[in-house]
């Protein structure tokens, strides 16, 4: 520690020089160099936007969460914790989870196809790739492009209309009018759009398994629903783990595709929508932050839960 | 008997694979059909499956491709697209460089902050961090959505960091004792040795930044300035209930991505891979 400082003092002052570098690492032969300015040098950047995008928004955020600001006057007073009530005492504004409960529940079913069809596809299958390529499309396409698309298909007499008559099941349904089942038409999207990113993380872990094992356990005259459960199961468990962090986090956080469909209008507002309107339709800078706060406290909350579950994973967000 | 059933579980397998491919292409294609139709043909009640009249009638994207303004969308998404990837690939691999490669002070609560920033939504600081992009000055520039896709992107950096760890650090050292800088060690050995990390960032960060839609349509409200992602979704207004050609401008944003997906799909799964778990 004592060595780090002196360095960083000699660094201050005559700055780092290469030659100064190379004598001074024969000196002292070390994994690392030891030079005060040299790593703050390429941190300066990244560090100066990590705080001015990152640090400073968190921290404000807590200071207008405790303010009744409306974002636009030069003043505000503090209200102490008057918005944090206002947010756990007031059912409207804690409803929009119900919606959340739609995408948890879309996420489940999200994960469960992507595995089977993960599993279908590690092994042999004609058109592998193209089937492949088909799941997994959609997580790349514009999300303003899937929220017309889907407009259009779930238009009233549309094309899911037209589909469902096919199999027998008639009328014409408003899939994004009706609020019993805006949600389930959304979480319907979401499922399209995202199940591919999981099926492609879980197809190349089963990937990674060595192939032997798979053999062996032919040889033993093992089934596939044996094969699965012995063999792909255990090796999917730390990145099934990560995506069922993220699905909480990302249901919780669910804002593009209600927002370009409905608008987020009536059952299908989210969290996020209802922050974001709170904030820029009402000006009530205060409690939008208050709610933020909540939503990353809860995130938070639930990243915490899952390292204790899974210790030895990293958790990074994609 | 086992062959029954190994050929009915085969059966069962191949039904539900092109179930979904039905499921994932319908959608799509049906838009693709109405992008090739008439207003006449749509008033007059054509099914969404019926295929129009003329498969060769490419009105809906002239009409979509100029008055939904998409060259400009184009240009601006490919501006703030290339100087976001460039400025991500410096600012990650520097400052991977800097954490990996040398012992220095606070490093670990600077390890710490970069940790905990990848926690938290950023959707949710957007409340606040409006206020910083309005103070300096950058609501309605381009520099405005640019900043924020590097300030906030810390994925790049741990990818650059798992991959600068798998370079022995004897590379660097060697270097050094001829008498290299740090920066020339830097700029000279490690950054063209992370070239398959820059191939990942690339890609990940590319998708990200063409589908953004939230940062374009908080930061860059002047129509002069939309994005592909906000001119398309401006096609809501100006164009009603003309769905001939809001599916026309779908189609427009989506094919660059089938192309650009047809001719890189290998690194594209890769990289999602090794960007999502690492």
């Amino acid at each position: 520690m004592t060595q780090t400082s002196s360095s960083l003092r000699r660094g201050g002052a005559g700055g780092a020089r290469p030659q100064d570098a190379a004598r001074r690492s024969r000196r002292r032969p070390r994994r690392h160099w030891r030079q005060g300015l040299t790593p703050w040098l390429f941190l300066l950047v990244p560090l100066a936007l990590l705080v001015t995008f990152s640090y400073v928004p968190i921290v404000n955020m807590v200071v207008y969460s405790f303010t009744d600001w409306d974002g636009v006057s030069p003043d505000y007073t503090f209200t102490g914790l008057a918005n944090y009530a206002d947010i756990l005492t007031r059912p409207e504004l804690f409803k929009v989870f119900v919606a959340s409960a739609y995408y948890l529940g879309a996420a489940v079913l999200q994960i469960v196809l992507a595995l089977y069809f993960a599993t279908v596809l590690s092994f042999n299958t004609r058109f592998r790739n193209l089937f492949k390529g088909i799941l997994f499309f959609p997580y790349l396409i514009n999300g303003v492009a899937i929220g017309f698309v889907f407009l259009y298909f779930f238009q009233e007499g549309g094309t899911f209309d037209t589909v469902l008559r096919l199999f027998g099941i008639g009328g014409e349904h408003l899939w994004l009018g009706d609020p019993d089942l805006v949600n389930f038409s959304l979480a319907g999207v979401s499922v399209w759009r995202y199940m591919g990113l999981n099926f492609v993380l879980f197809l190349g872990a089963i990937q990674s398994i060595p192939p032997e094992l798979y053999e062996a356990a032919q040889l033993d005259g093992a089934s596939r629903w044996q094969q699965f459960r012995f063999i792909i199961a255990p090796s999917l468990r730390p990145i099934i783990g990560l995506t069922a962090i993220l699905a909480v986090s990302g249901s919780l956080s669910v804002f593009e595709i209600p927002y370009i469909m409905t608008g987020g209008a009536g059952a299908s507002e989210t969290f996020v929508i209802q922050t974001i309107k709170l904030a820029f339709r009402f000006n009530k800078t205060g409690l939008a932050s208050a709610a933020a706060v909540v939503l990353l406290v809860i995130i938070l909350l639930v990243a915490w839960v899952q390292r204790r579950l899974v210790p030895e994973e990293r958790v990074t967000p994609s | 008997m086992t062959a029954v059933r190994a050929r009915v579980a085969s059966a069962l397998k191949y039904l539900s694979l092109i179930a979904a491919a039905v499921v994932v292409l319908l959608p799509l294609g049906v838009v693709a059909l109405t992008s090739l139709k008439t207003s006449d043909e749509l008033a007059t009640g054509s099914g969404p499956l019926t295929p129009p009249h003329n498969w060769l009638n490419l009105a809906n994207y002239v009409t979509a491709f100029d008055k939904g303004r998409m060259a400009e969308a184009a240009l601006n998404t490919f501006v703030i697209l290339v100087v976001s990837i460039v400025g991500t690939v410096f600012i990650g691999s520097a400052a991977a460089y800097a954490i990996d490669r040398f012992t220095f002070r606070l490093k670990k609560l600077v390890v710490a902050l970069f940790l905990f920033a990848t926690l938290v939504p950023s959707i949710t600081t957007q409340v606040t961090t409006f206020q910083v992009v309005d103070q300096l000055g950058l609501f309605n520039t381009r520099l405005a959505p640019i900043m924020l896709y590097l300030g906030t992107d810390i994925v790049a950096i741990y990818i650059f960091l798992q991959f600068i760890r798998s370079i022995p650090i004897s590379v660097d050292e060697a270097a050094r004792l001829d008498g290299a800088s740090a920066f020339a060690v830097y700029w000279k050995i490690i950054l063209p040795l992370l070239r398959p990390a820059i191939a990942t960032v690339v890609i990940v960060k590319g998708i990200a930044v063409y589908n953004d839609f939230y940062i374009p349509f908080l930061y860059l409200p002047d129509q002069d300035l939309g994005t592909i992602s906000t001119s398309l979704f401006r096609f809501k207004g100006p164009f009603g209930a003309h769905w001939e050609n809001i599916s026309a401008g779908a189609i427009l944003v989506i094919i660059p991505t089938l192309v650009v997906f047809l001719l890189l799909q290998r690194f594209i799964y890769n990289g999602l891979t090794q960007g999502s778990t690492k």
